[in-house]
């Protein structure tokens, strides 16, 4: 549905940033894929990202695109290692238990560098948990996973217009590094609607320019795409190439975004939909006259290390809000490697804290208090959980 | 002078890693013999497995790409759909097909994926060591099956090419076997077949291999040949068991 049409331009060329569609944001991140010249689609029902394969079994056709639904998250992935070893631009999407099925399949895409862009739209878990929003993925996103020394080049886009820029950007970084990059959202970010634009059209790559892709030996010398090195000289070898490229990630690739951060003293850490819950709390504050600032990672992975330099010299704390129960606060301590106060403030399973919520654990931080890290331990000391 | 035997341009001119009497190595010449024959080996991608042939992309020249244990059905559905006119290809065990890999192979052959797929069926684990394959016979022991495998508790083995023909999707399915030189000549066919089954576009290809495994089965190479045709053939029984859509010998 369009809301609005033109936005001014003298570029013929950019058209479509004129146009603003109201999308849901699974629908979003199939628009946005297929724009950014994504052809393939691998996938396997799971709730709440199933807009995401339905809009692309229906779009992919329409632009000589191939979507397969696969007989399990395992196969997939699988099927996305084939297609992307092949040279195809290949998105997969899924929610928290498919990805953990996944893992394997990721290990082996980062062992045998073959790029794709994986959506995980987190729901809480362990096991079957529940279909609401959740950020409990973190660890398993941004620490590995599967098995092996690899990292994914990971997202936490906090808006669907964030999440549609980060798609165009993902492509190109995964195959820049020939790697796989995630795109963390939740549920939240998958099921609301709004206002989007398209930044352009980027053509899908022809497979055969890519000098390392599986496409036929056409009479030359035969490729091949394997993460098996059984000599330990030429596995450790290979390990450390690696390295030498998540190396360079972590310093081209980090983005975060500071906000209200001139003034602050105290600061929300926050990533995806938690970042928004704690923009309202900040204002809250702020109208109550606490400099409260926002820092917000964009890449989970490489962490914005950096972001936090700069505010150290002014920061008296940081209060991490997460919808889980302490995952990202661990890379938020290490990158203040104690040089001022850190507090965890979650909630889980689907429950997504309140401004109120934050607001309250703000006063006590700000107040000389460790705030209580969930509001389900409030209210076992209140009595009312026993 | 005519040469009327040399080594097929498809395959390597390397020693192989197999063991002594391992039938791999037939396999892997007539797989070679094939794709010369047909004009294929640039515009082909094989998909090697986990098992003994990991290493197939050392032997066979074409491109390789190598997949997870079980999983080579997945990967190479995800290249054909990416490059529809490459002849894709994928060479595994039992272990790697009937066990691990149940369900890819399942709904590789469901979708009437167009590949070819050739299936190595030794009874065993050979790489692992030998422990009890899907295709371990009634009886065989087996590292795991040290008393021989009781159907009552390690069940019976599983006949994949019987199981794949009442797949709609399939168009060519065939068992064959590597024990002696006139099987072998019609396994060559039979790989021929499929790979021209898949270049005509009519979907999902097979052809079992009963192969030899002398090292784990612990015989010489000519007593597992023997065993090939004594042991196994009544248990996983020859031939063409699907031809095109819905023709059945």
């Amino acid at each position: 549905m369009k809301i609005s049409t033109i936005k001014h331009t003298t570029n013929p060329e950019v058209k479509i940033l004129a146009e603003v569609v109201l999308m849901k944001g699974n629908e979003a991140v199939g628009e946005a894929a297929i724009r950014a010249g994504c052809r393939y689609f691998f996938g396997y029902p799971i709730t709440p990202q199933n807009e995401i394969p339905e809009y692309m079994a229906k779009r992919l056709p329409e632009v000589g695109g191939v979507y397969v639904q696969a007989e399990s998250e395992v196969a997939a992935i699988n099927m996305v290692y084939g297609a992307g070893g092949a040279g195809g631009r290949v998105l997969i999407s899924s929610s928290s238990p498919g990805i953990s099925l996944m893992q394997e399949g990721i290990s082996y895409l980062c062992g045998s560098e073959i790029p794709c862009v994986i959506v995980n739209m987190m729901r809480g878990g362990p096991g079957l948990g529940g279909i609401q929003p959740s950020q409990s993925d973190y660890f398993q996103a941004t620490k590995g996973g599967g098995h092996g020394d690899y990292r994914l080049i990971v997202y936490g886009p906090s808006s669907i217009q964030e999440m549609v820029d980060i798609m165009f950007r993902a492509f190109s970084v995964a195959e820049k590094y020939r790697n796989p990059v995630m795109i963390l959202g939740d549920g939240m970010l998958g099921q609301m609607m709004e206002p989007v634009s398209f930044p352009g059209e980027t053509p899908p790559p022809d497979p055969r320019s890519k000098p390392w892709a599986t496409t036929g030996n056409r009479g030359g010398k035969s490729r091949l795409l394997s993460s098996i090195i059984l000599d330990p000289e030429g596995l450790d070898a290979h390990n450390w190439k690696l390295q030498e490229k998540y190396r360079r990630a972590q310093e081209e690739e980090v983005m975060w975004d500071l906000e209200k951060a001139g003034d602050a003293e105290w600061f929300l850490v926050a990533y995806g939909t938690m970042a928004r819950v704690c923009r309202a709390a900040m204002a809250m504050a702020r109208r109550e006259g606490i400099k409260v600032g926002l820092l917000r990672p964009i890449t989970l992975w490489p962490f914005p290390k950096q972001a936090f330099e700069a505010v150290l010299p002014h920061a008296k704390g940081f209060l991490c809000v997460e919808m889980s129960t302490g995952q990202m606060v661990e890379d938020v301590k290490l990158s203040v490697e104690g040089k001022a106060p850190v507090y965890f403030y979650g909630r889980t399973g689907g429950a997504v804290p309140a401004p109120k919520g934050v607001l309250k654990r703000i006063k006590d931080m700000v107040s000389g208090k460790t705030p209580s890290i969930t509001d389900y331990y409030d209210r076992v000391a209140g009595g009312e959980l026993k | 002078m005519k040469a009327i035997y040399e080594r097929p341009r498809a395959l390597k001119d390397v020693v192989t890693h197999y063991c002594p009497g391992c039938t791999h190595g037939i396999a892997h010449r007539i797989l070679a013999e094939v794709i010369d024959e047909l004009g294929i080996q640039g515009n082909t991608v094989g998909v090697a497995s986990v098992g003994c042939s990991v290493f197939a992309y050392n032997y066979i020249d074409v491109d390789f790409q190598q997949a997870a244990h079980g999983r080579a059905p997945a990967v190479a559905t995800g290249i054909k759909r990416v490059l529809p006119e490459t002849i894709v290809f994928t060479y595994q065990g039992d272990g790697d097909l009937a066990s691990i890999g149940a369900a890819e192979i399942l709904h590789a052959a469901a979708r009437g994926e167009n590949i070819t797929v050739i299936f190595i069926n030794n009874a065993i684990y050979g790489m692992t060591g030998g422990q009890m394959a899907p295709t371990t016979l009634e009886g065989m022991r087996t590292t795991t099956t040290p008393l021989g495998r009781q159907p009552a508790s390690q069940g019976y083995p599983l006949r994949v090419s019987e199981l794949l023909s009442t797949v709609e999707g399939a168009a060519y399915i065939a068992r064959c076997s590597l024990h002696n030189a006139a099987n072998i000549a019609k396994a060559k066919a039979s790989l021929k077949k499929a790979f021209e089954t898949q270049i005509q576009k009519k979907g999902f290809s097979f052809v079992e291999l009963l192969s030899s495994c002398p090292t784990n089965w612990g015989l010489s190479p000519q007593e597992a040949l023997k065993w090939i045709e004594e042991k196994m053939i009544p248990v996983f029984p020859l031939g063409e068991f699907k031809v095109k859509e819905g023709e059945v010998r």
